[in-house]
């Protein structure tokens, strides 16, 4: 019988073979799943018998990604990424499994991995085709990118006819045409606001970006310029790096190339549980973190009355490591999505753990999707990181996937101090923030957008052998840079009075948490200009480690009618540096006295105007510390005093150390008189504490009578919804009635979303991509 | 494989390892027999000779009795918080800052949580006063078991270790 071959029939034999990419997808799960083995790659007979091309093959392509990169990145002109680094290129192979990535923000191993997943499930190659010399873009959340201003290209490679693998770029651009300018803008309630969305598009053939979508794209993002040099970034790293594989199959031949593609992902499953094995210890660890969503306030302008409301988002993390050296991450008892643009998807949320492992427990170059394999996620559907509604925005995903890590953080850092790994303790890091965002028509009269990248220099968390760096890093991008006050300057119309380092804000401890900074910004040639703040306020994130502090909260400080103008023409004193202590304000003192400020815990703002000459604090965050504050060594707080790295009225009540100040204004400890005043410390302390369980009876009566904010009886109530678990774990710890019940029905607020829900998969002709346990 | 001497690690544990050193130690794969001398160490710096089985915290550890050959969770000042599975948080002493005032005593104005969302609870050692932990959750969060190692395969499987006699 004569049968139609696949492209007669339509489906285009890519890989050479008569299967279509998810069959071929679906057969290395299936080999996977059924041996444990990537691929079912129980031995890696490529690396054991030619193991000095194997590490050819792995120095060229790694060494070719981050040259791309460092390459690519000079074509953009956004500050975010020629300045902050916030791109990245990886290399996949035929099934969308990142073999290799550059450096940069490599999140986007798993997002593009999941968008090039989300084409071989939905038959992209049937339509709308696949070639060589196509581009496809995409930033669609709902589909595994992290925030809608993520863009990715992604581009195939061919050899010979056949379809070898992918490769994909990624650039934060500064705006895509949300409601509100900037990247990561708040106070849309779904999706709808979160800007310009496209789903795995072919913006491209030979090699040529499609006229429709340049026109298309420019016009529906404030920041044309910007966005036309990020996707030449894009495509000229994803060509160079084509080139290259090209390069590599001309010189090693196709079945090298193969055996490579799939081999190195096995080896690096098997090196995460290698590390495993020789860093931690086999048990269960227990950690949980929180952000604040307070939307409850005037200065948050929703155009959506059910979204007005004050919550918590939950993130428990329960880690297991067995004895076999294989790991699960469970995260059953996170509270529900929510109408806010914080939500994450799946993938966002898992690809971003390895940003943070491969600062600590697999800090090699050889990191690809064989961690993922090597990892069983638990993430139930409908948790604020795996949303079951088609409707959630993401914008804003980083307000609480910086700090829903941390738990993981700090287990980590349990198991490295039982283990002797001082080294490797880090208490966390700051829930990297404030965000300084805005728009309007800027000093050279254009449209345009700011999403000021300074909080990539956000103060580490403490070690167990030394303090946390100051003003130096987030934990999303390991390269973190607060970019120069210059470039700052000439793409956003804000002038910079001060860049300080922020004091008191790391976490106290025996070695405390890296400070972070501030800098005082005016409003400068501008034009119908708005900004708000996007950060932490109500809530800290990170908490310290065995026994230190978290660092200290976000506040808000902007000021209005400053009469800036006339003092500057008079030649009148200026508010300039730090906003030391903001209990002692110094700022008002040199701006008019009827000038409009806002000090308070806000630090979550809709678009609010700004005239030139108003003022903007942008405040970024400290990191936690580790080890009790009243063990750390004298001349450590001495050292802090003088460099304002802590107020002594704290250093006094926190660190127990007695203080003068000399005649050249040095703070000096005096350590005898602290030894004892630490004694009394440690007896104060008894004298004031309950013991836990009688502590626990009078919380349990707090709990009993429903006596709590409405946002915390929010978050248990939406966490208890998801999570039959969850709620009998807490009714058994306080040791509730059979009875008791929360219910968010009974919180007087609205509760859209609580009952009708539709997921994406519900969509006509949609196959969605699941690639945790839910 | 790297290694170290016991005084290299005596002084990471001090804080006071030169930074040359620190720098081999996050660079190149972990030494193997770091586990038994960290244990060295602390066991010289402790005011008791009960072994420890594994250091939890700063001042934490588990520990065999001497006497009851029993695992429990035990302060460096020698305060036993109990059986070694369960959470020595319940057996400490806690101090909850849950208003503006208490959390006024360790942040200044606007730079602490707000008590409505967040409290402090901080645990002490009921016999010397340490503060071995700061929880940082909402209210009528339960308190946390944070850590529940599996010592058996630990020793046993991966750093070969004896293991300690134990009664409970």
């Amino acid at each position: 019988m004569n049968k139609m071959s696949r492209n007669e029939s339509g489906w285009p034999d890519l890989l050479g073979n008569g299967k279509t990419l998810k069959q071929h997808r679906d057969e290395v799960l299936a080999r996977t799943k059924e041996t444990g083995f990537y691929n079912g790659l129980e031995r890696l007979e490529f690396k054991e018998a030619d193991p000095i091309t194997y590490e050819k093959l792995f120095s060229r392509i790694r060494g070719g990604l981050v040259h791309a990169r460092e390459t690519a990145k000079k074509i953009a002109a956004s500050p975010i990424v020629e300045q902050e680094g916030e791109l990245c290129f990886t290399l996949y192979n035929a099934a969308g499994d990142c073999i290799l990535t550059s450096t940069g923000i490599i999140i986007h191993v798993g997002t593009m991995g999941a968008a090039i997943k989300y084409m071989i499930e939905n038959a992209w190659e049937t339509n709308p085709g696949i070639n060589h010399g196509d581009m496809f873009t995409n930033n669609d959340c709902s589909i595994g990118n992290v925030h809608p201003c993520d863009i990715c290209t992604i581009v195939p490679i061919f050899w010979e006819g056949k379809l070898v693998g992918w490769v994909g770029g990624v650039t934060h651009v500064i705006d895509l045409g949300a409601m509100t300018p900037g990247s990561m803008s708040s106070g849309q309630v779904s999706r709808f606001g979160d800007g310009l969305q496209v789903t795995c598009r072919k913006t491209g053939i030979n090699d040529t970006p499609l006229r429709d979508w340049l026109h298309e794209s420019q016009r529906n993002v404030r920041t044309a310029k910007y966005w036309i040099l990020d996707e030449r970034t894009r495509i000229a790293g994803c060509h160079m790096i084509r080139k290259l594989v090209e390069e590599v199959l001309e010189a090693e031949g196709i079945e090298n190339y193969t055996k490579f593609a799939h081999e190195v992902i096995e080896e690096g499953r098997r090196g995460l549980q290698l590390r495993l094995k020789a860093m931690t210890v086999p048990g269960i660890y227990r950690r949980v973190s929180f952000v604040d969503v307070p939307y409850a306030h005037d200065d948050m302008s929703l155009a959506s009355a059910f979204g007005k409301m004050n919550s918590i988002m939950h993130a428990p993390c329960e880690m297991t490591i067995r004895p076999d050296a294989t790991w699960k991450l469970n995260f059953e008892g996170a509270s529900r999505w929510g109408w806010h643009s914080y939500n994450a998807n799946q993938v966002a949320f898992t690809s971003g753990i390895w940003v943070m492992l491969t600062q600590t427990l697999v800090p090699t170059a050889r990191i690809n999707d064989g961690a993922y394999y090597a990892t069983e996620f638990r993430i139930p559907k409908g948790t604020w990181m795996n949303p079951d509604d088609r409707r959630t925005a993401h914008a804003n995903a980083w307000h609480f996937l910086v700090s829903a890590w941390s738990g993981i953080w700090r287990g980590m850092s349990q198991s490295f101090y039982a283990r002797g790994y001082l080294e490797e303790v880090n208490a966390g890091n700051a829930n990297a923030c404030n965000w300084l965002q805005g728009g309007g028509i800027n000093q050279d009269g254009e449209v345009h957008a700011v999403n000021n990248f300074e909080t990539a220099a956000c103060g580490t968390g403490a070690c167990a052998i030394k303090d946390g760096l100051n003003h130096n890093a987030a934990v999303w991008n390991p390269e973190g840079d607060m970019g120069d006050i210059e470039i700052w300057e000439m793409a956003e119309p804000l002038l910079y009075m001060g860049r300080n380092v922020k004091t008191n804000s790391g976490g106290y401890g025996k070695f405390r948490g890296g400070c972070g900074f501030e800098t005082l910004r005016m409003v400068w040639k501008a034009q119908d200009w708005t900004m708000f703040f996007s950060g932490n306020g109500y809530m800290n994130s990170d908490w310290g480690l065995m026994g230190g502090y978290p660092s200290a909260t976000g506040y808000r400080f902007e000021a209005h009618k400053t009469d800036l103008e006339a003092r500057i023409r008079d030649g009148m004193s200026l508010p300039l540096g730090a906003d030391r202590n903001p209990q002692n304000t110094q700022y008002e003192r040199h701006i008019s006295a009827t000038a409009e400020v806002k000090r308070d815990k806000q630090c979550t703002t809709t678009e609010a105007i700004f005239e030139n000459h108003d003022l903007y604090l942008n405040y970024l965050r400290g990191g936690p510390g580790f080890g009790d504050p009243i063990d750390r060594d004298c001349a450590s707080v001495e050292k802090d005093l003088n460099s304002h790295f802590v107020l002594p009225e704290f250093a006094e009540k926190v660190y127990g150390v007695v203080i003068s100040n000399d005649q050249d204004d040095v703070w000096v400890v005096d350590v005898a008189k602290t030894a004892e005043r630490r004694k009394k410390i440690r007896k104060e302390r008894i004298a004031r504490a309950l013991p836990t369980r009688d502590w626990m009876k009078e919380e349990r009566e707090r709990i009993i009578t429903k006596h709590a904010s409405v946002q915390v009886r929010h978050m248990f109530a939406t966490s208890f919804d998801l999570s039959v678990k969850f709620k009998n774990e807490f009714k058994a710890f306080w040791d509730l009635p059979a009875d008791w019940e929360l219910l968010e029905s009974e919180l007087g607020v609205p509760s859209f979303g609580s009952k009708y829900r539709m997921d994406l998969s519900k969509l006509p002709d949609v196959r969605t991509v699941t690639l945790v346990e839910e | 494989m790297s290694a170290y001497t016991q005084e290299q690690v005596n002084y990471l544990v001090e804080g006071k390892l030169d930074w040359e050193t620190t720098m081999r130690m996050l660079s190149m794969p972990k030494d193997a027999d770091r586990f038994r001398m960290y244990l060295a160490t602390l066991q010289s710096s402790l005011p008791w000779d009960d072994k420890i089985i594994l250091p939890i915290s700063l001042h934490l550890y588990i520990a065999q009795n001497k006497t009851t050959k029993e695992w429990v969770t035990k302060c460096s000042c020698g305060h036993e918080f109990g059986d070694y599975r369960k959470n020595w948080k319940l057996e400490a002493l806690v101090y909850v800052r849950d208003t503006p005032e208490a959390m006024r005593e360790v942040y200044p104005t606007l730079m602490a949580p707000d008590t409505n969302w967040q409290v402090y609870r901080e645990y002490y050692c009921p016999e010397c006063g340490t503060m071995h932990d700061v929880e940082a959750p909402t209210p009528w969060y339960p308190v946390i078991h944070e850590f529940e190692p599996d010592i058996e395969a630990f020793y046993n499987d991966w750093v070969h270790l004896p293991l300690p006699e134990k009664a409970n």
